[in-house]
């Protein structure tokens, strides 16, 4: 095996178990949760703990073991952190719509259908982007 | 200078994340980086006319926030996953009044929302003044609309102010 000191194998074997910890529960959240917009906080969530411990662990023993910097871990981070949120939101998006359209097989989760802005206005997914609010591509 | 640089935090971000991702600080990878980030701003000035003002020390902090509240929610999530049964469950829908007018601090907030563990922003509204998240547990949405617009809404009015 390698020749790293005690110490260092010791941290970055518990930054390894941490992150696969968080990541087994952010799969048995899929698993157990009631509905889909529930089920959407395990995998999008624990993961971002989990991946994060895996990417500091990998950082840690390419610096302590081997000597050398690694940068791909910050990289990879900061894309997950852009697009977790976005596939997340799609994902709501779709199941807005679909509990809207009455597709059949669509469950309606606990906390049931979102009521309406106190405005007069619906919610985004629901209609075509106005004129002069965020999402027109027009004035932005 | 500004005709070289006409975004200035965009070749900053550019050339930051060329020499990240050639893991290597040499003339060539700076040379190369310093092109990309004077010709990609130039070449995308089309897509972004109208930029926001965003001040750096206070964003800088609010990443060090939000990346503590990642921290903190993730065991509080992975509680409930592991401890708490479905038939205690509250998950609810919360609308957030917004008080943040640009897309890009709506953008951001929303996608703080989605990154702490425990909420999930799910859409906004057509009129661009509510935020619909979707909780996975709170008993008092009223008192979660109020710590979410508290912690994290009023940080973004001062970034983007």
């Amino acid at each position: 095996m390698s020749d790293a000191p005690f110490l260092v194998e010791l941290l970055v074997s518990a930054l390894i178990v941490l992150g696969a910890s968080f990541a087994l529960i952010g799969s048995w959240g899929m698993v157990r949760l009631p509905s889909l917009m529930e089920r959407l906080h395990g995998p999008t969530k624990a993961t971002t703990l989990g991946l994060g411990a895996m990417l500091v662990a990998s950082v840690a023993w390419f610096q302590l073991a081997e000597g050398v910097w690694t940068t791909h871990e910050i990289l990879v981070s900061v894309f997950l952190f852009v697009t977790a949120p976005i596939s997340a939101n799609m994902i709501a998006k779709v199941h807005l719509h679909r509990l809207r359209t009455g597709e059949p097989g669509e469950v309606r989760g606990p906390a049931g259908t979102p009521d309406a802005p106190p405005t007069g206005a619906t919610w985004a997914t629901y209609e075509a982007p106005h004129e002069g609010t965020p999402g027109d591509f027009v004035g932005d | 200078m500004s005709r070289l640089f006409p975004h200035p935090g965009l070749s900053a971000l550019l050339i930051a994340m060329w020499v990240v991702m050639v893991n290597d600080v040499s003339f060539g990878t700076l040379f190369l980086a310093l092109v990309f980030g004077i010709v990609v701003p130039i070449f995308t000035a089309p897509w972004w006319p109208g930029r926001p003002h965003v001040r750096f020390i206070p964003g800088l902090a609010y990443c060090g926030l939000v990346l503590w509240d990642i921290v903190v929610a993730n065991f509080e999530v992975a509680a409930i996953i592991l401890f708490k049964p479905n038939r205690k469950l509250r998950p609810a829908w919360l609308t957030i009044p917004l008080e943040l007018d640009t897309p890009e601090a709506i953008t951001v907030f929303a996608g703080t929302i989605s990154l702490t563990p425990g909420t999930v922003s799910a859409d906004v509204s057509a009129c661009g003044k509510y935020l619909l998240v979707h909780a996975l547990h709170a008993t008092d949405p009223a008192a979660e609309v109020a710590k979410i617009k508290a912690r994290y809404e009023r940080r973004l009015k001062e970034i983007y102010a």
